[in-house]
């Protein structure tokens, strides 16, 4: 029997997985055609001051613009596998796979520019979402079990103001009052790249401000939502239940009540986690780190940099369909009622 | 002669913004070992309150609870009202367990009904989680559940109303406890499993030698198993008697309207239904005199309006018979046997 529910979870799995790779390639298909529905003509952009028709013909042949959206896509499909060569001459570019493109703004490719932002972003993400899980749920477990005490409101008034504070005043506020005040980060070396593991002290130098930065607001939502579910939960029949068995306050609080009213925070935190991988556009911002946030920002404003829009976007959104399986598989394993059907 | 169980003279109140609520007001009651009593009442009327109580289950930020309920304990009697909430969890479960009145809600649906029951047992008895499982399995053949071997490692939500309420049960019973207390066990099942799971208290009250204080609004239920029966309203205990007794010599008015409302085939011959009118009294403001005098269809058989004025105390109106009433036994048997007739 056992066997028999593995084999169906394996099925199962093995189902959302093929359907997660289809949402992928919908993704996909989707920019490219409304890439091809904006007003602007990136052909044109990168075409110097004495622009003839000719010029502008032979860069839309340069950045493969010349064919039919569908084929456009097909080819990058291909890169993404094989690998692929940029222009053809003497100046071709080729970017092995997996090749997202290569962006003549930057003359580079755009694998390798991910190569360099992403490790940014995860720090960034990773960060953030250790301090405000280890943040808001603490914090919202220690408001529900001192409802109406003094620890209750001096966290509903953490909430507030982390929740009505945007985070780009928090951000501007951080580096203004904190950052540069106490001369804690060279401002010319604001969100300057440190390896974690080679120079520890440097990353945190560089992202601890950032990353509280970035939790604050994700803390305030999780003290909220965890206070509220641990006081439902705290009410449920099976705690009474668990109180008549003559269990003490602190084994019904860390057994029962928490593993009922900590996972659905589970589920939204693993989504929210997934979010922020696509990059932290305006924190990035604030602090100067070269994320993938920035990267895709200025794709998008500024260079009209189609290939580098592609794989931000798909980056993004294959964080958050593949963390939307995870998470339901999580889900399956946390809540037996889920696992039956 | 002292009782396994003695409540006396227990208050329960909730202070609220509107005044303190008074959920039970000075109610005593006992059980011995082997023995079931039934509290009846309508809803409001402080019985699980007061039982609740016992347990230690309130909290005691937003309760007020004054009285004594002594536990006689071959160690020597411990008054749990009064006694270090540490004291009184390590009875919980122990020496008394308690069943709630929705099976669907009380048992936790991450844990496997093994694990809860083996958790209940882990708790005063050393041994593996292995053994704490072979005891769930054990007590879940015991309460009649079939396959258990395979069923102890399911979830609540794999169970029916009817088999949950077994698995509370089993659980209440894994420490052997001395009182059980059952909130209304069968108020949220099918009739025909209601009958099993009295059966199955009954027959586990026989196995282990248990006191029962069973909860409920469902006199059929306490003609089923009750020795003894007392009937609260408005937070009093107004008539406490043998289940015979109380079922064929009511002698308090409420208790006389209950029996009245429900069909019986035990009379015979054809006899009307009666509802008692009126609504139950608010427990912020209780009337003065007797609670039940404004929905009491006795009250104007006695003079000065006494009723409404002065109220009426718990006396033993006969033998081992007691009610709370102005009127005495003989004239109101004498009044509902001619208003019977009628």
């Amino acid at each position: 029997m056992k066997i028999e529910k593995g084999e169906k979870m394996l099925k199962y799995i093995s189902k959302r997985l093929a359907y997660t790779l289809f949402l992928i390639l919908l993704v996909s298909i989707t920019v490219f055609f409304i890439f091809d529905l904006l007003p602007v003509d990136p052909a044109r952009l990168i075409c110097s001051k004495q622009c003839t028709p000719q010029i502008v013909e032979a860069n839309r042949h340069k950045l493969g613009l010349d064919v039919p959206v569908l084929e456009q896509w097909w080819r990058f499909i291909q890169g993404l596998f094989a690998g692929r060569t940029y222009g053809d001459g003497d100046i071709a570019f080729t970017c092995p796979a997996p090749a997202f493109g290569y962006s003549y703004p930057r003359h580079e490719c755009v694998t390798t520019m991910i190569g360099k932002a992403f490790p940014v972003t995860l720090s960034l993400a990773l960060g953030a979402f250790a301090l405000w899980i280890s943040v808001g749920v603490s914090l919202g477990i220690l408001a529900a079990r001192k409802k109406g005490k003094f620890a209750d409101r001096a966290s509903s008034v953490f909430v507030l103001v982390g929740t009505s504070l945007p985070t780009f005043i928090t951000g501007i506020l951080v580096v203004l009052f904190i950052v540069l005040q106490f001369n804690i980060v060279n401002p010319l070396e604001l969100g300057d790249w440190a390896n974690p593991f080679t120079d520890p002290f440097g990353w945190l130098k560089a992202f601890f401000f950032p990353c509280a930065t970035l939790a604050l607001s994700y803390a305030a939502t999780y003290t909220r939502f965890t206070r509220s579910n641990v006081i439902e939960t705290s009410s449920e029949d099976y705690i009474r239940t668990a109180r008549a068995k003559g269990l003490s306050e602190k084994v019904i609080l860390r057994k029962h009540t928490l593993r009922a009213a900590l996972a659905p925070i589970a589920t939204i935190a693993g989504l929210d986690f997934a979010g922020l991988l696509g990059g932290a556009i305006i924190t990035e911002g604030i602090f100067g780190l070269n994320g993938l946030g920035k990267m895709s920002i200025t794709a998008v404003l500024e260079t009209y940099d189609l290939p580098v829009i592609v794989a931000t976007t798909l980056i993004a959104s294959t964080f958050l369909v593949v963390m939307n399986l995870i998470v339901d598989i999580l889900y399956a394993f946390l809540d037996p009622r889920v696992r039956q059907s | 002669m002292t009782k396994f169980l003695e409540v006396n003279n227990l208050s329960v109140g909730f202070p609220t913004p509107d005044g303190l609520v008074k959920a039970a007001n000075n109610v005593s009651y006992s059980v011995d070992l082997g023995e079931t009593l039934a509290i009846v009442g309508e809803s409001g009327s402080g019985k699980s309150v007061s039982n609740l109580a016992v347990m230690g289950l309130h909290n005691p930020i937003n309760t007020q609870i004054s009285g004594s309920a002594v536990l006689n304990l071959p160690t020597g009697p411990v008054d749990v009202i009064t006694a270090d909430t540490e004291v009184v969890r390590r009875l919980r479960g122990k020496v008394m367990s308690m069943i709630f009145q929705d099976p669907m809600s009380a048992l936790h649906p991450y844990y496997s009904v093994g694990d809860q029951i083996a958790e209940a047992w882990s708790l005063y008895n050393e041994g593996s989680k292995k053994d704490g499982l072979k005891r769930a399995q054990q007590m879940l053949d015991l309460v009649g559940i079939p396959a258990a071997d395979k069923r102890v490692n399911e979830f609540p939500h794999q169970f029916s109303g009817g088999m949950r309420q077994r698995v509370m049960i089993a659980m209440a019973l894994v420490n052997n406890p001395s009182l059980l207390i059952a909130d209304e066990p069968t108020t949220a099942l099918d009739v025909t499993v209601q009958a099993q799971i009295l059966s199955l208290l009954k027959d586990l009250q026989k196995e282990f030698n248990m006191a029962i204080i069973l909860i409920t609004h469902d006199l059929g239920v306490v003609a089923q198993v009750a020795d003894r029966v007392s009937v609260m309203y408005g937070g009093q205990v107004v008539e406490s008697a043998t289940a015979d007794q109380t079922f064929y010599k009511s002698i308090q008015p409420y208790t006389i309207g209950l029996l009245d409302s429900i069909p019986r085939v035990d009379i015979t011959g054809s006899h009307r239904l009666r509802s008692i009118p009126g609504q139950p009294p608010s427990l912020i403001n209780l009337p003065a005199g007797c609670a039940f005098a404004p929905r009491c269809s006795f009250a104007s058989e006695v003079t000065d309006n006494k009723c409404r004025v002065v109220e009426p105390e718990l006396v033993e109106k006969r033998a081992d018979h007691f009610a709370r009433c102005h009127i005495s036994a003989e004239q109101l048997l004498d009044i509902s046997a001619s208003r019977a007739g009628k």
